[in-house]
């Protein structure tokens, strides 16, 4: 089981990433922006940071790197994809997921442990959590305000595709305390989070994180 | 010289949090006269001579794809000599 991170310039969560893939058991595989082939993965993750400096928007450019062409095409097929974070931002700019990110609603840069509650545990990504299961992962974003139009917000309730939901006050203003979703199909998730920087004690809150990468283990099985 | 500029700015129902920052200096400058302010990005594109009207409607394209997020933003594009 191969899972791809992609490296943008400016991608700074891509080796905790590969980290989480290989504690999961999987074998990660590193992508580079520039070239459009995906070397024969699974499923593939697009990482935190700053892609392009953030420069325009953030994702904004990322969106159009060799490499997402061929991302966009598996996703469409199928192919289990996660953007964390910046990756979030890239696949709301590529169209996979509806809405976009915006600045944190009291502007501050956010880092803390976050609790969230996982509410679909139908995708490729959540599989391995139990529904209304909290988990504690980090939370470090300038722009991870979760913003849509009122019809696509009741589309996304209505069909269950909210994956997971801050729990508390909400951190950065995201629309109905969105921290993820899914896609129609549940193969691409976006997380605002870092399940990455929660796979062992050791070095993160909790090793609750680790769930991410284990579901989509599973899903590839399948 | 003729330049073709894109004015972007949030949708009005988006938050804008920055334009809240600034308007809520603005007082402690002694600034009273707003109501509220909204910031937005503004491109201005060089070409060669005057703008055609299919470079314009490329822009127009640009400013489609790349330049503004039509899920939050909306776009103008004019000529400004």
């Amino acid at each position: 089981m191969k899972v791809g991170v992609v490296t943008f310039p400016g991608t700074l969560d891509d080796r905790d990433a590969a980290r989480a893939v290989d504690a999961a058991g999987a074998t990660s595989v590193a992508l580079w922006h520039k070239e459009a082939d995906l070397k024969g993965v699974d499923a593939v993750i697009l990482p935190g940071g700053f892609s392009y400096g953030d420069y325009l928007r953030c994702g904004a450019i990322s969106r159009f790197a060799p490499v997402m062409e061929k991302i966009i095409d598996a996703a469409n097929g199928g192919m289990p994809l996660l953007g964390i974070c910046n990756g979030f931002q890239v696949l709301c700019e590529a169209h996979l997921l509806p809405g976009a990110l915006t600045r944190n609603h009291e502007l501050h840069f956010l880092c803390h442990d976050q609790r969230l509650v996982i509410e679909n545990t139908s995708t490729a990504w959540t599989s391995s959590f139990t529904k209304g299961q909290e988990v504690v992962i980090p939370l470090k974003n300038g722009e991870g305000s979760f913003q849509c139009d009122d019809p696509t917000l009741a589309m996304l309730e209505a069909e269950g595709r909210i994956i997971a939901r801050y729990v508390g006050e909400n951190p950065n203003g995201s629309r109905n305390l969105i921290a993820g979703i899914t896609n129609e199909r549940g193969n691409v998730v976006g997380l605002m989070p870092h399940p990455e920087h929660a796979i062992n004690p050791l070095t993160g809150p909790t090793a609750d994180g680790l769930g991410f990468f284990t579901s989509v283990l599973k899903a590839m099985v399948k | 010289m003729a330049k073709i500029v894109v004015d972007v700015m949030l949708k009005p129902e988006i938050l804008d949090p920055q334009g809240s920052a600034v308007s809520a200096a603005l007082p402690r400058l002694g600034f009273t006269f707003a109501k509220s302010v909204r910031q937005g990005k503004r491109f201005e594109i060089e070409v060669d001579g005057q703008p055609t009207p299919a470079q314009l409607a490329e822009v127009e394209k640009a400013a489609e794809k790349l330049l503004a997020n039509p899920v939050i933003e909306t776009f103008v594009v004019r000529v400004e000599n």
